[in-house]
């Protein structure tokens, strides 16, 4: 009798097999020798396919000169200029085109977002045929129609468009009036820098303020009122030390001014037309989100509409709105890369296209770009994340 | 001394608030900023629409079959029509183009059903679909087999290639997918887990066309020597391997979606993970994120545009091929427009689609 209950109360000890901690050990270690297996198989290939080609590894053609020239470069680069400053111009065209697509695509895609919620049937009919049609023809697509149907079909410099002859359009790319620095500016830009500071005190105390005593403060107004008048009566007294170099005709093209190649003002023009498209999107389920409830409570404990936006609607659909938005930001990085379909020197064209085609070290090359983008990819969601964590709810 | 009380008829609302005029009132003119941005939308359409409706119908020259046919000002749709075989087929014989026909006329037959409410035999017609019939559309398209010509993969191209890349990679990806999404959540196991993530990261931070160059360049080095890739199947494996990332990501958003008691109602019974995922988990987990599928093949279809980059004509491709004709310089803008319409079409259809299955599956699984 005795025997038999201790049986009962200690169980057999279970196989080892049926052991699900043995059982994920052993499928672990399995999987990783496999995968472990599959890279020495490609390395030792790669390695030995190199060697029989001649082509040489390491990164030391980054210190060879590149020897050949490149259309825009944000930084100084001539034809002797070696292969690793030719990686940081292409880099820095990419990140011209990122933010400058991330600025417009946020504009447009806001107000479309907006008016395809309008109460107006005709502009929200308008804004959702805007989104319809752009999100739905690929990009690639969008980028040659620009550049090729539109572009290539603008006036010659000669008969350029003009907004007022400082702006000039036309098929050489877009001329706009440069501000030339002398010497005294140093004020200005001193005012400017500290008048962001200020703003930033600002803004912390009027949050302070208005979580103490509930008093709203019109950040908006006193910010926007220091960052234009404080530089603006510092540039006066100091003398108006900056100039416009507005471009002019001579000869063939215009001269002065800063240029934005044709190929620039294509990318940029779909890259925010196509990410606006589902920007807007994005914008329009967010504001949705926030369920009408909100929008009555605030009415029903008296406040204005434009508080009850600011306040309520806002900060509400924000938070359903800033993950995608992100993940918007960064397609937008990764679709930049086209660039090199329209010959725009950014980093894929002059260093995964020239700089490969002349070298031959495709290994090294093709790690080198997709590691950048992996960072870029990296750094834009560390941002986005910690600005969601300051918006996301924080629950009492 | 009762009288009945007989109401009066009801007046009818106010002419102003019913019909048309009530509808514009509330609709285009219910305060100032509205009557203002209709008033510029307005003007807006009226100034914009009619030339480009002259230039797209009115004006257009539709026939045709060389660049004289078009002295009227518009579109020149002759282009279009001239160059449309290659647009569709690529460089696919003439004669053979019958086989590309037969397969689309076949896929399409094979999926009516698949959208027929009541149709009992959903399942076995989607896995043949996805399993069975890509075997059928190769023998076809490649040949050499049962009589048929065989043909050269550098003659696909067009909308057959565009169509090929996108569904061939998107049903390849499916099971590699499936096999990251749940090694993704399999927290009892690190080692993969971390193997599943870094894969997953990987490829869905870097873009396409890096993929591209990657598998054009790359891929050639890391095989023996002596085994070489031809060009589309190269293409096709980085297609492949940048679409399980995504595939994988929407995959999990579904398991994570299934109810935790339904794992553990798997175990209580005793059946093993495979039973308990190919039994329990994923055919609910499937169900739901068809429309994620549907959406990333929409993404996938768009960006199969960018195999231009490694030498593959797909229809894009075709037509800038064609715009480089020197019979037929200069109608870039019809080529755009004609193919985002070809694009338009595909991508507005099966949004369309994924959206209203996703109104339809949205009960029952929001916990």
């Amino acid at each position: 009798m005795a025997d038999a209950s201790s049986e009962r109360e200690t169980p057999a000890k279970p196989r080892l097999l049926s052991d699900p901690k043995f059982r994920a050990l052993v499928f672990q270690i399995i999987a990783s020798i496999t995968v472990a297996a599959f890279i020495f198989f490609i390395v030792r290939n790669t390695l030995h396919n190199m060697e029989s080609r001649g082509i040489s590894t390491g990164f030391g053609f980054l210190d060879r000169v590149s020897g050949f020239g490149i259309l825009q470069s944000l930084i100084e680069y001539n034809e002797t200029s070696t292969y690793g400053r030719t990686f940081v111009v292409g880099l820095l065209n990419t990140i011209l085109v990122s933010v400058l697509g991330v600025f417009f695509a946020t504009i447009i895609g806001f107000i479309m977002g907006v008016l395809r919620l309008s109460s107006n049937w005709l502009i929200s009919k308008l804004a959702a045929t805007y989104i319809e049609i752009f999100r739905n023809i690929p990009l690639l697509l969008q980028i040659f129609f620009w550049y090729y149907a539109i572009g290539f079909n603008l006036p010659g410099p000669r008969q350029a468009m003009s907004v007022g002859e400082s702006l000039f359009l036309s098929n050489r790319g877009l001329y706009l009036p440069a501000p030339v620095f002398e010497s005294g500016f140093m004020a200005t830009g001193l005012a400017i820098i500290g008048s962001i500071v200020a703003v930033i005190f600002l803004a912390r105390w009027a949050r302070k303020r208005f979580e103490a005593t509930g008093q709203l403060f019109h950040t908006v107004y006193a910010s926007l009122a220091i960052l234009i008048l404080v530089p603006a009566l510092v540039f006066f007294a100091s003398g108006s030390p900056m100039h416009l170099d507005y471009p002019s005709l001579q000869g063939f093209n215009f001269q002065g001014g800063v240029v934005v190649i044709p190929e620039l003002f294509a990318l940029v023009l779909a890259l925010s037309i196509y990410t606006a498209a589902f920007i807007a999107e994005t914008v329009r389920s967010g504001i949705q989100a926030v369920s009408h409830g909100q929008t009555e409570a605030a009415s029903a404990l008296g406040l204005r509409p434009s508080w009850t936006l600011r306040l309520v609607v806002i900060p509400q659909a924000m938070r359903v709105i800033i993950p995608p938005l992100t993940s918007q930001y960064l397609n937008l990085t990764k679709n930049s890369s086209l660039a090199a379909a329209i010959g725009y020197p950014d980093l894929v064209a002059v260093f995964a296209g020239t700089t490969l085609n002349q070298t031959g070290q495709a290994v090294e090359i093709i790690a080198i770009t997709m590691s950048v983008y992996l960072v870029l990819s990296l750094v834009i969601s560390i941002f986005m994340n910690w600005y969601n964590a300051k918006m996301a709810l924080r629950e009492r | 001394m009762s009288h009945d009380f007989a109401p009066l008829p009801d007046l009818p609302p106010p002419g102003t608030t019913v019909g048309v005029i009530g509808w514009l009132r509330r609709n285009l003119f219910s305060n100032t900023i509205n009557s203002a941005l209709t008033l510029f939308a307005i003007y807006l359409l009226s100034t914009l629409l009619p030339p480009l409706f002259n230039w797209l119908f009115f004006k257009a020259d539709w026939i045709g079959d060389s660049r004289d046919a078009c002295t009227s000002g518009g579109a020149c749709w002759v282009f279009v029509s001239a160059r449309f075989s290659t647009f569709m087929y690529g460089f696919f014989p003439d004669n053979e183009t019958w086989r590309i026909n037969l397969i689309f006329i076949a896929l399409i037959a094979c999926m009516v059903p698949l959208f027929i409410e009541g149709f009992r035999h959903k399942v076995k017609l989607g896995l043949f679909v996805i399993f069975v019939f890509p075997i059928f559309g190769f023998i076809l398209l490649f040949g050499g087999v049962f009589g048929l010509e065989q043909t050269e993969t550098s003659q696909w191209g067009g909308l057959t290639l565009t169509l090929l890349l996108a569904s061939v990679g998107c049903v390849a990806a499916l099971p590699l997918g499936i096999m990251l999404a749940l090694g993704r959540q399999a927290t009892n196991m690190p080692a993969v887990k971390s193997m599943c993530v870094l894969f997953i990261e990987f490829w869905r931070g870097v873009p396409l066309i890096t993929v591209l160059f990657m598998s054009s360049v790359m891929l050639p080095l890391f095989l023996p020597e002596g085994v070489s890739f031809d060009k589309l199947l190269r293409a096709l494996i980085g297609i492949t391997l940048f679409q399980s990332a995504y595939i994988a990501e929407v995959v999990r958003g579904g398991l994570q979606a299934i109810p935790k008691g339904q794992y553990e109602a798997a175990d209580a019974l005793g059946l093993s993970y495979w039973k308990k995922m190919g039994l329990i988990v994923l055919p609910q987990a499937m169900k739901i994120v068809i429309p994620g599928i549907v959406n990333t093949f929409i993404a996938l279809f768009k960006d199969t545009t960018l195999v231009i980059i490694v030498g593959l004509l797909d229809v894009l491709g075709m037509v800038q091929n064609a715009l480089n004709d020197p019979n037929w310089l200069g109608y870039s803008t019809e080529g755009y427009v004609f193919t985002a319409f070809v694009f338009w079409i595909f991508c507005f259809s099966m949004s369309r689609y994924s959206q209203s299955l996703e109104r339809k599956l949205h009960t029952g699984h929001k916990r």
